[in-house]
């Protein structure tokens, strides 16, 4: 595989596309971590969520976008 | 089955669990493909040698720039017109997602550019309205972070988003409508690509591997957003719980 006079430009786009896509996957990792933690923090403290269970029994067509807060 | 089943986000969630691991799944074999394709079978071009490789990587990152932020215009949509619970976490899931593919495109079209074209930039239509695009993107961000309330907010982002979707077919069709030193379209135009199918079978290939990582980051981080704003409803629930208690300890007599 030659790349030719030009190889730095070739692997240097190549090199940023991966760091930009991995710092991307760890955005998204990093947050759910962030986001499980603190869910687990407030079931620690005894808070939970109300209307879990109703929730699970999928509720359709809501008109305000409450849903998708609780 | 009708979009209105996914407006639960626990039903969503729990499609989610199901479709992530084999969306990964064909990610990571559409990205080997594409770049065993790209740097082993694909040929060179005759005038810009090695470096049309930088094309498998700045046209499908130019597309998904793009189809993000389309998205993002018919989550709009959705906030607005349909209420849809889901429709606003689905464009505020995808703003950084759409900013980190514009900036992509800009970068490696830039580091292109030095070679072929002799500068890394030019105001050019085509690259000032795409820099437009990523300015969007980071203001719509700026713009989540700036309320707290996440629905206020996505009814703000949503406006914004619609307006700066003026700037989709000026991106598209700003190689015909003005004398660009970028080149015009070569791939999706009327009478077939132009490219020869040797490169169009990479490119291809390419460009469905950035849509499936594109759908993987997007499902992941709506799913981080179902989750902050159900952290964030528990709290404001135990804050307003525990704020009358606190009242009635620190109440002191009127003098």
């Amino acid at each position: 595989m030659d790349l030719g006079t030009h190889a730095g430009f070739i692997i240097a786009s190549y090199a940023v596309c991966l760091a930009v896509v991995i710092g991307l996957i760890l955005w998204v990792v990093i947050d759910r971590k962030r986001q499980e933690a603190d869910l687990e923090e407030l079931a620690e403290q005894g808070i939970t969520r109300a209307g879990a269970a109703k929730g699970d029994t999928g509720q359709t067509g809501p008109k305000t976008s409450e849903a998708a807060k609780a | 089955m009708a979009i209105w089943d996914y407006a639960n986000p626990t039903r969503f969630l729990r499609l989610v669990q199901i479709i992530l691991p084999w969306l990964i799944g064909l990610c990571v074999i559409a990205f080997a493909a594409g770049l065993y394709m790209t740097f082993f079978t694909a040929p060179d071009d005759y005038q810009q040698g090695a470096t049309v490789k930088i094309m498998y990587i700045h046209v499908p990152a130019a597309w998904l720039a793009m189809m993000c932020y389309s998205i993002m215009a018919i989550s709009s949509l959705g906030t607005l017109v349909w209420k849809h619970p889901l429709a606003d976490v689905s464009a505020k899931a995808a703003a950084p997602i759409g900013a980190a593919f514009t900036f992509m495109s800009l970068v490696t079209g830039s580091l292109w550019g030095k070679p072929m074209w002799g500068t890394y930039w030019v105001w050019d239509a085509r690259l000032t309205s795409v820099l437009v695009l990523f300015i969007m993107y980071l203001g719509l961000i700026a713009l989540w972070r700036t309320m707290e309330d996440p629905i206020k907010a996505g009814k703000a982002a949503a406006i914004l988003t619609l307006v700066g979707a003026l700037n989709l077919p000026i991106i598209k069709f700003s190689v015909e409508w003005w004398n660009t030193l970028h080149q015009p379209a070569s791939v999706m135009r009327m009478g077939g690509p132009t490219i020869a199918t040797s490169m169009l079978i990479p490119l291809f290939v390419m460009a469905i591997a950035f849509t499936l990582l594109f759908f993987v980051l997007h499902l992941m981080a709506m799913r981080n957003e179902i989750l902050r704003r159900r952290v964030r409803a528990m709290r404001l629930k135990a804050a307003a719980t525990a704020r009358p208690a606190t009242v009635t300890a620190t109440a002191q007599p009127a003098e």
